[in-house]
């Protein structure tokens, strides 16, 4: 689960660590507000989305005057910003943070992160901060220093003087490491995934400062954070996704024309695999999960049939403690009820797979079967093709 | 003997008396693993299927001598199941659930130091050793006895790998779920020792997916040290990146992390290599033609 800017600072700051003066508004007027609590002549205003890229799209500005500040608020509120992480049609923005404007000596990166070949945490430096970080562990891996934490100790200060004059930071070693570990308490307060400064600054009056930050929570820790489940902003995210979640189901918008209704993260993806294979794409991730009822599979044509990109529906259900009769009920009750008008290939097999398909040949419903994986994915395909062609409803060349 | 576990081990489950657990408790007898008791706390003393019912892990383990254990507790809960189990001394732990906190398995790892438990999952499917031990959710039915060693992150992708094996009449040594958690238990590479080692196993199918550096390390590891073929397929190929796939492990951070950069890797390193998810088990076939094993 990822947090908003203002979110993340505020969460900095309640851990001692320090953060330019600012607060989120949600209008010009309240942004004004803002500035004269702060106080200054010059402020910086950043749209609060969650998709990253904001300074190169215009979503972080400088006002040098409060007039100038309302226009630039009023103008930013209400629009949507496109940067090369929200798509094309970009994010809606409804709140800026606005800050005093510091001047900034130096720029450092710092981050931590769960390191899966350590299977650790750690913590990663570098000198070059307020730029692409991937970038430049891509083009100068050797600028990038990190630090694998034990946690039965958890992060030691001699770890952090390492990174400190790694970094070129030694003239501001006591502050530094009283900074990093308190950002590792609230990783680890926080079940955090991530938590990123960056950049990291000093200040002309010699503070060190997080200019930016980005947090990073485990979904699956959330049973634990009260105080981080209730920053969720559902408006950053997929409707379709939420309302796929509230169903139980894992489903994650694409934008190929194959919908998929899939049991498993693993066979979800090879189904996926299988359709671009065949020369098509698929429009959709979906797990119905285990134990999936008829009810769940409905749902999950609900969802997957909402995108019009969807020209035919893949179901690929392997069932171990799922059971192909629950899944065939399923079918037909959402081809039924909810009048589908694509193509449907099902591939059933596992538990009760015989009763499954007795079910789908008795329903009289014009759907198409599959043997297998492969077979499924090339039914598929073939029955886009032929929809594509103008071809309704389903043509004889592809019906099993 | 076949890996982890076999007609030997002494299987208890931990979450004995709930619902899944049952019901799979059941599925593993008729199977033919020898379960020998379970664990709910508070029930102690009772009885389960006709079996004894502990209070603890330590306790199941001293009346029984139970050396595996699978834990059907639900993830807010499974780690401590899993340390309990750890602390007792068992051999071989399987933790089923999805949504275990990260940073607690990570602690996890850390106080495994210096004791010897094997950890299968979490978010796992378990672990089969087709006709003489399972733990796990997986379908008993779908598995036969062989000389295939199968080792995945997803569930349903290893049920795939199998049925496609059997239309070829390959039967399966044992097959192994390792889950699709980015902390967890044991990793391929592990795996693929433990095959390497046993002498009921002629080749290995390794299924991982995008996200994470295990498939390529064992695949360095298996260039180096395995005398047995290794097929290997990455799912998501097609997946976009930054976004998680189901599975907690499943997301793209970097280059590396992608479906074809595991895949190239896996190739340039001599592995037989599967890009179609429909070809895994003509690939075995071909991989142990070619070793003269069939």
């Amino acid at each position: 689960m990822n947090i908003h800017e203002y979110q993340a600072k505020e969460l900095l700051r309640a851990y001692g660590i320090p953060v330019p003066p600012g607060e989120v508004a949600y209008s010009d007027r309240a942004a004004a507000r803002v500035a004269e609590e702060i106080g200054g002549n010059r402020w910086v205003v950043k749209a609060q989305i969650h998709a990253g890229g904001r300074g190169k799209a215009g979503g972080v500005r400088i006002a040098s005057s409060r007039e100038e500040l309302r226009e630039i608020v009023d103008r930013m509120i209400g629009s949507r910003l496109i940067t090369e992480q929200t798509g094309p049609e970009g994010q809606l923005v409804q709140r800026v943070l606005v800050e005093r404007a510091c001047r900034v000596d130096r720029e450092w990166y710092l981050g931590m992160t769960i390191d899966r070949a350590s299977q650790r945490i750690a913590v990663i430096a570098s000198a070059d901060g307020g730029v692409d970080i991937e970038e430049v562990a891509r083009e100068h891996p050797e600028r990038i220093h990190t630090e694998i934490v034990d946690p039965a100790t958890g992060l030691l200060d001699f770890q952090c003087r390492k990174l400190a004059m790694a970094i070129g930071l030694q003239h501001r070693m006591a502050p530094f490491v009283r900074l990093l570990k308190r950002l590792y308490r609230l990783m680890c307060d926080k079940d955090a995934l991530l938590v990123e400064i960056n950049p990291l600054v000093e200040t002309e009056d010699g503070d060190l400062l997080a200019l930016d930050a980005k947090l990073s929570f485990d979904d699956n820790a959330l049973f634990r954070q009260g105080e981080i489940a209730e920053l969720r902003d559902f408006d950053e995210e997929d409707p379709k996704e939420v309302e796929a979640h509230g169903h139980g189901l894992s489903y994650i918008a694409l934008d190929g024309q194959v919908g998929c209704i899939v049991n498993g993260a693993g066979l979800a993806m090879a189904t996926m695999d299988a359709i671009v294979l065949h020369g098509a794409r698929p429009a959709n991730f979906l797990d119905v999960g285990g134990g999936a009822s008829p009810e769940k599979v409905a749902n999950a044509f609900r969802i997957v049939r909402a995108d019009p990109n969807v020209r035919v529906i893949l179901v690929n259900v392997f069932a171990g403690i799922n059971r192909c009769d629950w899944i065939a009920e399923g079918v037909v009750r959402a081809a039924r009820s909810q009048g589908v008008d694509v193509p449907i290939v099902v591939r059933l097999a596992g538990t009760n797979v015989e009763e499954g398909r007795r079910i789908l040949a008795e329903s009289g419903l014009d759907l198409i079967v599959a043997e297998d994986l492969d077979d499924g994915a090339r039914k598929a395909v073939a029955a886009l093709r032929a929809v594509e062609a103008g071809y309704e409803p389903v043509p004889e060349g592809v019906r099993a | 003997m076949s890996v982890f576990v076999d007609e030997t081990s002494r299987v208890i489950i931990q979450g004995f008396t709930g619902q899944h657990a049952t019901f799979h408790a059941q599925d593993a007898m008729a199977h033919g693993t020898n379960v020998v008791g379970g664990v709910t706390p508070g029930k102690g003393g009772t009885t389960h299927l006709g079996l004894p019912v502990f209070d603890s892990v330590e306790e199941a383990v001293a009346a029984t001598g139970a050396n595996v254990t699978g834990i059907f507790a639900p993830p807010q809960v499974a780690v401590d199941a899993l340390l309990e189990a750890i602390e007792a001394g068992v051999e071989v732990a399987v933790i089923i659930a999805d949504g275990v906190p990260v940073h607690d398995m990570v602690k996890t790892k850390r106080y495994l130091t210096g004791r010897s438990t094997t950890i299968i999952g979490p978010n796992s499917p378990g672990i089969i050793t087709p006709g003489r031990c399972k733990v796990g959710i997986m379908p008993a039915h779908i598995y036969s006895p062989g000389r295939i060693g199968v080792v995945s992150r997803s569930g349903t992708l290893n049920y795939e790998a199998v049925s496609q094996m059997s239309r070829l009449g390959l039967g399966q040594s044992t097959c192994v779920g390792i889950g699709g958690d980015p902390v967890n238990g044991v990793d391929f590479r592990a795996v693929l020792e433990a095959f390497e080692e046993d002498p009921e196993t002629d080749a290995v199918v390794m299924i991982g997916e995008i996200g994470g550096p295990q498939e390529v390390e064992a695949a360095r590891w298996a260039a180096e040290h395995m005398t047995k073929p290794v097929v290997g397929f990455v799912a998501g190929v097609s997946a976009p990146r930054g976004r998680r796939m189901g599975h907690a492990g499943a997301v793209i951070a970097g280059d590396s992390d992608t479906a074809q950069a595991k895949l190239d890797a896996m190739e340039e390193l001599g592995l037989l290599v599967v890009r179609n998810p429909a070809e895994i088990g003509v690939t075995v076939a071909r991989a142990l033609k070619r070793a003269g094993a069939l």
